[in-house]
């Protein structure tokens, strides 16, 4: 309660902070949190790059070279693991938290010192999880999914795994509660739920899935946890449990999950697509229904991914029309930029690159996602390359260039100066080119049966995996290109003008100077 | 105006976590859900009995051989079947006897699952005795001779001439 005062009242007259590393412990402000936010992110996403690195390298050729049977299964574990929860998840809560009270006239999040918390939290989470590596036995290696009896028998690692995974959802839960409350309750006079831009829609969507299904989540490691070390039988078939539970209660919070990263993307794409192509975005309420219909939809797709583990046919027809359902809403969405983009007059700075890159390589994944609902083909590619390929093609090229675009896009409004535009468009053109060459081929390598999670092949698999392990160390490298290009922007970049892209209309360009004051909106604009 | 404002905000946060509260507790209910909807469907019922059906058909043509098959896994217990195979026709009761010996000084409670190949099986094999269905308690030293009295339906896929009955006991925790 203290906490909620000192917030809403107190930042008038607190402008000296304290400063060196204090000042990012303690703060409650919430562009600092969404700074570390963004940069913890990127840390991790270099961290669970590096174990991408060493699955590609140990993929480079056939045979057992780097990496030792044990050693990969952990690398591909900790690189799904931490890419979902350490990298992808917490760079758009610092998306949130930076944007979120810009673009709705607020002057901080609701809960500034629950903020703190949860995002210091996650180096406590994320220091267990690589830590890991280094306890005997080494980290969980039964894939991201952690499924039992794989994760029922595993080393200390398992349970550092579990651990991780109920600090990273507390803080996600904390972190959406807090987004949920600061649109429901701090939006500025006149701005109705209608009127707000697509990202904070998308964000408290995404927000609400965040706490309906994170708590399932913890349950269901919980239940691991007691199975583990406390003798209960959830998923041990001995004692009466059912390991065929463990997967629909973990894909009840995992297929929600997917949306959950995928949202917010969607929010900055709907954000960047307007401005450089100078229009109004096309259809806004529709947008705002098809997020909704997205989101309510996930909840009731998720044995999708256990079409194999053993299931009526009827219940398998139910989840296929549900998950192929899907499609419709972001087809919608789809239509709209497209429409958007129509006779708009376009530019193609690197953010709208981006965009444009996710909004094609997005559509890729999309339609193979649909032909892995399709039963009788998913029982053919269960577990191969292809559902490797579909779902890189959502999460990197879809999560995560809508990152890399948002980063780009509000990074003159954040510090003040502008990126390298040379650069940046370097960067899209190289991750581009180095994405598909990655995982395009994958596709071919899972319908011809390559399997996942295995470090060795068939000699028949070895071109393709040669092609696509060049096209990751590419995609690596490419990405070290992106951070200097923001050190170089924040440490000696050009400054920004006020209005660095003229058709941007959201609060945070038109009623805010650049870059954003520490403390902003303290009074709240009035939207017409 | 302010001293509202954060009220509201504390009602919301006390809403959202209460929801958080229930969605998790929602996480444990899928548990005896989960149990229901297979028992409801038929899907998971490996454990219970069927229904014995009087008017039984049998297929006095066809010859099928059931192989018996045992075995523990962490528990000090000798268990076999008392004979190791059966021909029998589709349709006919067939009663089989499994021994279970406590080799271990102490008491300990065993549960046995069972296992079919070819893997529906279970479509056409109909039990109405069995020691799977409940747990067994054997005291130090004891031996136990147990009934299995099944059914497999002369619908049997014809192409089938050998199936396997596989049943593994597992400690139950607590014992």
């Amino acid at each position: 309660m203290a906490a909620v005062h000192g917030d809403t009242h107190g930042h008038g007259h607190d402008d000296h902070h304290p400063s060196g590393i204090m000042r990012w412990v303690t703060t409650t402000n919430h562009k600092d949190i969404g700074t570390m936010y963004l940069w913890f992110s990127f840390t991790m996403f270099l961290v669970g790059g590096f174990l991408a690195m060493g699955i590609r390298a140990e993929l480079y050729q056939p045979g057992i070279q780097i990496l030792e049977p044990e050693l990969f299964n952990q690398f591909t574990t900790l690189h799904g693991l931490i890419m979902v929860f350490g990298a992808i998840m917490p760079a758009f809560v610092g998306f949130a938290n930076w944007q979120v009270p810009l673009m709705i006239g607020a002057p901080d999040m609701a809960f500034a010192r629950m903020n703190n918390w949860s995002f210091w939290l996650l180096p406590v989470a994320a220091t267990l999880l690589i830590g890991s590596f280094f306890v005997p036995g080494g980290a969980a290696a039964g894939g991201w999914t952690f499924y039992p009896p794989l994760s029922t028998q595993g080393g200390l690692g398992v349970d550092l795994m579990i651990f991780s995974v109920h600090i990273l959802g507390a803080s996600s839960i904390m972190g959406s509660i807090n987004i949920i409350t600061t649109i429901l309750n701090m939006r500025a006079p006149g701005m109705t739920l209608m009127k707000m831009p697509m990202f904070v829609w998308t964000w408290l969507i995404t927000a609400y899935l965040l706490v309906l299904v994170m708590p399932v989540l913890a349950g269901v490691v919980t239940m691991l946890l007691t199975d583990r070390h406390f003798g209960t039988s959830f998923f041990n078939a001995a004692g009466g449990g059912d390991p065929v539970l463990f997967q629909h209660i973990f894909w009840f919070f995992g297929h929600p999950e997917v949306y959950i990263m995928i949202l917010p993307a969607f929010g900055i794409i709907s954000e960047i697509i307007p401005t450089f192509s100078r229009k109004p975005l096309f259809g806004y309420s529709s947008m705002v229904y098809a997020t909704a219909s997205i989101a309510i939809l996930s909840c009731v797709v998720w044995a999708h991914h256990m079409f194999t583990a053993g299931m009526p046919a009827v219940g398998q027809l139910f989840f296929m029309y549900a998950t192929m359902l899907i499609a419709v809403p972001t087809a919608v969405k789809v239509f709209n930029w497209t429409a958007t983009m129509w006779r708009g007059s376009m530019t193609f700075e690197t953010p709208m690159l981006f965009s444009i890159g996710f909004i094609f390589l997005f559509v890729i994944g999309g339609f193979s996602g649909v032909i892995c609902a399709i039963v009788p083909i998913d029982i053919q590619v269960q577990d191969t390359y292809y559902v490797i390929a579909h779902f890189h093609y959502v999460l990197v090229s879809g999560a995560l260039f809508a990152l890399f675009a948002g980063a780009y896009y509000w990074i003159p409004k954040w510090t003040g100066r502008m990126y390298n535009e040379t650069l940046g468009k370097w960067h899209f053109w190289l991750s581009m080119f180095f994405f598909n060459l990655t995982f395009f081929v994958q596709h071919f390598l899972g319908l011809a049966g390559m399997p996942r999670r295995v470090p060795d092949y068939n000699l028949q698999f070895a071109d393709f995996n040669m092609i696509s392990s060049l096209g990751a160390f590419g995609f690596g490298l490419t990405q070290l290109l992106f951070l200097y290009i923001m050190i170089s922007c924040i440490r000696s970049g050009e400054k920004a003008p006020q209005m660095p892209w003229e058709g941007a209309k959201t609060l945070e360009w038109t009623h805010l100077p650049t870059p954003a004051p520490y403390h902003s909106f303290e009074k709240p604009p009035v939207v017409n | 105006m302010i001293t509202s404002k954060s009220k509201a905000n504390v009602l919301m946060l006390k809403k959202l976590l209460i929801f958080t509260l229930v969605m998790f507790v929602f996480g444990y209910a899928l548990v005896p859900f989960y149990e229901k909807f297979c028992e409801v469907t038929g899907i998971n019922n490996l454990l219970q009995a069927d229904v014995r059906v009087k008017d039984n058909w049998v297929d006095e043509e066809r010859w099928i051989t059931v192989q018996f098959d045992a075995n523990t896994r962490g528990l000090p217990w000798q268990f076999k079947p008392l004979q190791t195979s059966a021909r029998i026709h589709p349709g006919e009761p067939v009663n089989v006897m499994y021994e279970i010996t406590n080799d271990s000084d102490r008491e300990i409670n065993g549960q046995a699952i069972p296992s079919y190949s070819p893997r529906f099986l279970d479509k056409y094999l109909k039990k109405f005795e069995c020691f799977c269905f409940t747990k067994q308690v054997l005291k130090p030293n004891e031996t136990r001779q147990m009934p299995v009295q099944f059914v497999i339906e002369p619908n049997l896929p014809t192409d089938i001439d050998t199936v396997t009955i596989s049943y593994t006991f597992f400690e139950l925790p607590g014992s």
